[in-house]
């Protein structure tokens, strides 16, 4: 008697031996169950792992968890900022408030929120009163790392058998690119040199992007993909906007309780 | 007010209606990123991370989908990239490695009864360190299959996979949490 595989009866468990290319449809493997005392355990012994596992505690988030979430997520939407009166796509507003920016982006960039260098309580303390145009431009930085990390995410994560048209990334890198340099002048004015090397690689990874043909091979694509998770890049910018994000939450924090 | 509904004034520029999709959705969504990573925090900030992509990608929505199972796909996303990101950076916590029980004491306890045995807390230690141990596509395909209650092929459409792909991920997820438990004489 050939006897059932792990893989058929998890397939049953599942519902779904009928779906799939195997030899036995629900009724062969449940004559089968029935019959064979072997292949019966085997089952119970998936059925009462799986069992388990649907046991395994989920921590529940109460009533107000949604409201929590909003409340964190709210600044960093695009409609807020206009709102906060931040109407220009914020290319346009760097280069139109480039020395503003600098003087604020040297502030904030100073080392501090980045891993490893100062806490920021001290800073905290001093509260400073640039807090409304400081919070902004944390926003913008935060919002420019975050889509920077789509970017690179949404290609390393296209798989495909065939070309696929990467254009609308292509367009996105272009923009970035520009900001990148922007955010670079500014760390490199601040002496901030472990920002700047994410910076640059970020930066060399964009322009890379950009200048793909628009119409990428697969074997170009898992390339690029393998390349991204060798240098890590998408945890680093991940790393530094998390610490931009806090920041910000940290002069939210600060304005409201001046207000 | 539906979902799509609420898309459409938030796509009108009411980015308040957006609060209503969140309060809406952010419980279901803390559970599946959870359960994809493991861990409150990072299930925290997955949910966070979820909802700003989503509005930042709100154009690209297509108005035939249902709004939930989109959000799925990108809370989805976002686990897979810190499940990445976390295997890269070697972080492994401390109940997921089962080198560090002693596997003699386990073998000679007495079997215990099938109900203390979903009581007991080496077999949860076993099974959420089995759970940590799995690969990202692994965990992901068996959390969609197991339980978001998706169809293999369905799981594959979500992880941009073929279904095979989709299949051997969730055998393997499953192979491996049962021997986890094989050495408490659960699995025999
Ligand atoms: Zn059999």
């Amino acid at each position: 008697m050939t006897h059932l595989s792990e893989e058929t009866l998890i397939l049953h468990y599942y519902g779904e031996e009928n779906d799939t290319p195997a030899p036995e449809g629900t009724l062969a493997v449940e004559r089968h169950l029935e019959e064979c005392g072997e292949c019966r355990a085997l089952y119970g012994s998936l059925v009462r792992t799986l069992n388990m596992v649907d046991a395994l505690p989920v921590p529940e988030r109460g009533e107000d968890y949604g409201a929590r979430v909003w409340e964190r997520i709210e600044p960093g939407l695009p409609a807020r900022r206009r709102w906060l009166g931040f109407t220009l796509p914020p290319l346009r507003w760097a280069a139109a408030g480039v020395a503003l920016a600098g003087l604020l982006v040297a502030a904030f960039f100073a080392g501090r929120f980045y891993p490893g260098t100062r806490p920021t309580p001290a800073i905290t303390a001093k509260a400073p009163d640039a807090q409304g145009p400081e919070r902004i431009l944390l926003v913008a930085v935060g919002d420019y790392l975050e889509r920077s990390q789509m970017v690179l995410v949404e290609l390393a994560n296209t798989t495909a058998k065939g070309p696929v048209d990467i254009s609308a990334e292509q367009e996105r890198a272009g923009d970035l690119v520009a900001e990148t340099r922007l955010y670079r002048q500014t760390a490199a004015h601040t002496g901030d040199t472990r920002i700047d090397s994410v910076l640059e690689e970020l930066e060399r990874v964009l322009v890379d992007i950009k200048n793909q043909p628009s119409r990428m091979t697969p074997r170009a694509l898992e390339e690029l993909r393998q390349r991204l998770e060798a240098e890590g890049i998408i945890f680093k910018i991940r790393v530094l906007g998390a610490n931009v994000r806090s920041r910000e939450t940290t002069a939210a924090e600060r304005a409201g309780s001046k207000l | 007010m539906t979902d799509l509904a609420m898309v459409a004034r938030v796509r009108a520029g009411d980015a308040d209606a957006y609060r209503v999709l969140v309060e809406r959705h952010s419980r279901t969504l803390f559970r599946l990123a959870y359960r994809m990573t493991g861990n409150e925090h990072d299930a925290e900030d997955v949910v966070q991370e979820s909802f700003l992509r989503a509005y930042r990608q709100l154009g690209r929505f297509d108005e035939r989908a249902s709004f939930g199972t989109w959000l799925y796909r990108i809370a989805v996303n976002c686990s897979l990239d810190l499940v990445r990101a976390r295997k890269r950076r070697g972080e492994i916590t401390a109940s997921a490695d089962p080198e560090m029980d002693d596997p003699l004491s386990t073998a000679a306890a007495p079997d215990p009864a099938p109900d203390r045995m979903a009581m007991s807390g080496e077999v949860r230690e076993r099974l959420s360190g089995a759970m940590n141990e799995l690969s990202a596509s692994e965990r992901t395909a068996f959390v969609l299959r197991h339980f978001e209650g998706m169809r293999i092929e369905e799981v594959g459409r979500v992880l941009g996979c073929q279904p095979g792909a989709a299949k051997h991920s969730v055998f393997r997820a499953v192979q491996k949490l049962r021997r986890a438990l094989e050495p408490l004489g659960s699995a025999r």
